[in-house]
């Protein structure tokens, strides 16, 4: 006898009251009038989904842009950053919180990314929109194999998987040094494109090119988890018996999740490249992907406005509690640990006070003062 | 009752030393209400398994209109026009109602990853056309108004009705029902006898239940398994007169 994976109902389910009645008919109580039922009326008219992402992506761009101008050049710097972090770890909130996939190796795909396009800088020079296609391509494939090799691994065995393969693909950096550069690096060092003007400061471009590819790669996944896409990853999250009764594919929307996920992690490696000017196996250590991870758990697993609240703080709180903590007279290296002592303390606070992370508490908060407290969570009692 | 939907064929599953399912043969005919009744274990949810592909038989066939399902995948069903409500009920918390019903309502989508990711009108048009079939859907079984609520704001009886719609909004040629009345009260099984009726009007139903007054008020026709053998079949009345079938159920009960 062999038995696919998952067997609906052998288990005893929760609704089972369901004893073997003896064949008896009672006479049963004359059929309540049916209800008279609203027929079904199409929805309210909805702006195209396309234009509504693009309609905030552009009002974002534009707030950016002039932010550019204003807060100077280290928090251009910085902006840079938290973008390339964004792209990286809106594809992981997507995996593990719509699709139900968990992934601590995300910063092995990031790797991917970062090195193929150094590796296209170096050797063939191409424009930067190319490399940056040519690279996210690389890690998407790198996606789709591991999601292939891993279709059948779930939950903790799969975490497991993606942990090997955040601690054995950059080590690869270091055996081949020829290639890749080992913990020197390659370089990768992109300048200020001519029409913005010999006075413009290249931090600035680099916050400019990583948020205009944050905001795009927001806008996609944004159009993807508002589709049918999103419907059905979060539907074989929820139960992938009843998924595939449904006709969902489960191990095919799991792979193209991975593929998404891994695509993303690319992007965010060859923005995270471009910011530092230089790829190497440090930079996308196992510490980057434990990272992804803490941003996208303390966003809010599965909101892509989550993933930007956790790549801020993941980028701006630890240099704030750094200075702080030089500024206040600690030595250079109790001062340096200081920030992943607060990450721990504040991870821990975020999963025991606010399972939905920071986005899902903004929503709660907001919603609970727009509604009257007994719309919210109202039971049903009895039915229609 | 012309042609059979369903035609099983010496069906036999195994799990270690029990047998489960011990030679049956049983065929549903089109546009038919097909019952399928048997004490707790009989094997009745194991021969749905063996139908939609999670369990694999150790013996027999499977076919449904000509086709073949005794090696098919889960996932292929709907495709093929089959659909299947759980015991368990199994809605996905995550989504409302009507999300629910719209993941049932797949086999009709049309458009695809690259059109969604663009988010061309294509994928919108597509979304509002499920959306619409899924409040069809909701409305037949008379849940329509519960469309923007979440699954675990519903009694349980509600949860059945979605449960469902979303098997009636992919249009299946076959439906599937396992214990579709279990946990409602009396009051509300004229109604779903009607409803089961009505749904024969354009589908062929096999239904698992232990509600006898339902089964004797929807079926045309009944088969009872006890310990994985068919041990009869008839009509409703005949199926209630058999000394074999009082047997077995009284046997259960009395252990
Ligand atoms: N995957 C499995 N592995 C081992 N045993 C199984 C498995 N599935 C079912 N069984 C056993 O097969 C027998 C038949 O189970 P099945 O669920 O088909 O009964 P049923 O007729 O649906 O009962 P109920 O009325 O309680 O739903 C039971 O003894 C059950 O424990
Ligand atoms: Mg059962």
């Amino acid at each position: 006898m062999t038995t696919t994976p998952p067997e609906p109902d052998q288990t005893s389910s929760p609704d089972q009251p369901s004893r073997a009645v003896p064949l008896v008919t009672k006479p049963s109580p004359p059929a309540a009038a049916p209800p008279a039922a609203a027929p079904p009326q199409s929805g309210r008219f909805r702006v195209p989904t396309l234009a509504r992402h693009l309609g905030v992506a552009v009002l974002a761009a534009v707030v950016l842009a002039i932010a550019t101008t204003m807060i100077g050049d280290y928090r251009d710097y910085e902006l840079a950053e938290i973008a390339a972090f964004v792209v990286a770890v809106a594809g992981l909130t997507v995996l593990i919180g719509l699709s139900g996939q968990i992934s601590i190796g995300n910063g092995a795909f990031m790797a991917v990314g970062g090195y193929a396009a150094a590796l296209l800088f170096v050797h063939l020079q191409w424009p930067l929109a190319a490399i940056l296609l040519a690279a996210t391509a690389a890690a998407a494939l790198a996606g789709a194999i591991f999601g292939v090799a891993a279709a059948r691994l779930r939950g903790p065995y799969l975490a497991g998987a993606t942990l090997m393969l955040a601690v054995a693909l950059p080590a690869l950096s270091t055996q081949f040094q020829s290639v890749l550069g080992g913990d020197q690096g390659l370089g990768f060092y992109i300048s200020v494109p001519g029409f913005l003007g010999i006075n413009f400061s290249l931090s600035r471009w680099q916050a400019w090119f990583n948020c205009a590819v944050a905001l795009l790669v927001l806008i996609l996944l944004a159009n993807l988890t508002r589709s049918r896409v999103g419907r059905n990853w979060r539907a074989l999250r929820d139960d992938e018996v009843a998924a595939s009764l449904a006709g969902l594919n489960v191990a095919r929307l799991q792979i193209v999740a991975f593929i998404v996920s891994a695509a993303c992690a690319g992007a965010g490696g060859v923005l995270l490249a471009v910011w530092i000017g230089t790829v190497s196996t440090s930079l996308f250590a196992l510490g980057v992907s434990i990272q992804l991870l803490t941003a996208a758990v303390l966003g809010g697993l599965g909101s892509l406005v989550g993933a930007i609240w956790g790549s801020a703080l993941l980028v701006i709180v630890p240099t704030f509690l750094a200075n702080f903590a030089t500024s206040h007279g600690m030595t250079q290296t109790t001062s340096s640990s200081v920030p992943i002592l607060a990450y721990g303390v504040v991870l821990i606070a975020v999963m025991v006070g606010f399972p939905g992370g920071i986005q899902g508490a903004l929503v709660r908060f907001f919603n609970l003062r727009r509604r009257r407290p007994a719309d919210y969570h109202q039971e049903e009692k009895g039915s229609t | 009752m012309d042609r059979d939907s369903l035609e099983i064929s010496g069906l036999t599953v195994r799990f270690e030393s029990l047998t489960a399912l011990d030679d049956v043969s049983l065929t549903a005919a089109q546009h038919a209400v097909t019952g399928i009744i048997g004490p707790n274990g009989a094997g009745k949810t194991t021969l749905l398994n063996a139908i939609c592909g999670f369990v694999r038989p150790d013996k027999g066939q499977i076919l449904f209109r000509g086709n073949d399902l005794t090696r098919v995948r889960p996932d292929r069903l709907a495709g093929l026009g089959i659909a299947r409500t759980l015991q368990s009920v199994g809605l996905f918390r995550g989504l409302s109602v009507a999300e629910n019903v719209m993941v049932g309502a797949t086999p009709l989508a049309k458009a695809g990853f690259w059109s969604a990711l663009a988010g061309l009108p294509r994928s919108d048009a597509d979304e509002a056309r499920l959306r619409m079939i899924a409040l069809e859907a909701l409305d037949r079984v008379g849940a329509v108004d519960l469309a923007d609520r979440m699954p675990e704001t519903l009694a349980h009886g509600s949860r059945k009705r979605v449960a469902l719609a979303r098997a009636l909004a992919g249009l299946p040629r076959l439906l599937l029902l396992d214990e579709p009345a279990s946990g409602l009260p009396e009051d509300e099984l004229p109604e779903l006898g009607e409803l089961i009726t009505s749904i024969a009007q354009d589908a062929d139903v096999l239904v698992i239940e232990h509600r006898m007054d339902l089964m004797m008020s929807v079926c045309d026709h009944i088969f009872v398994l006890d310990f994985g053998v068919l041990i009869a079949q008839g009509s409703p009345a005949q199926v209630q007169a058999d000394p074999l079938v009082t047997e077995a159920y009284l046997g259960v009960l009395h252990e």
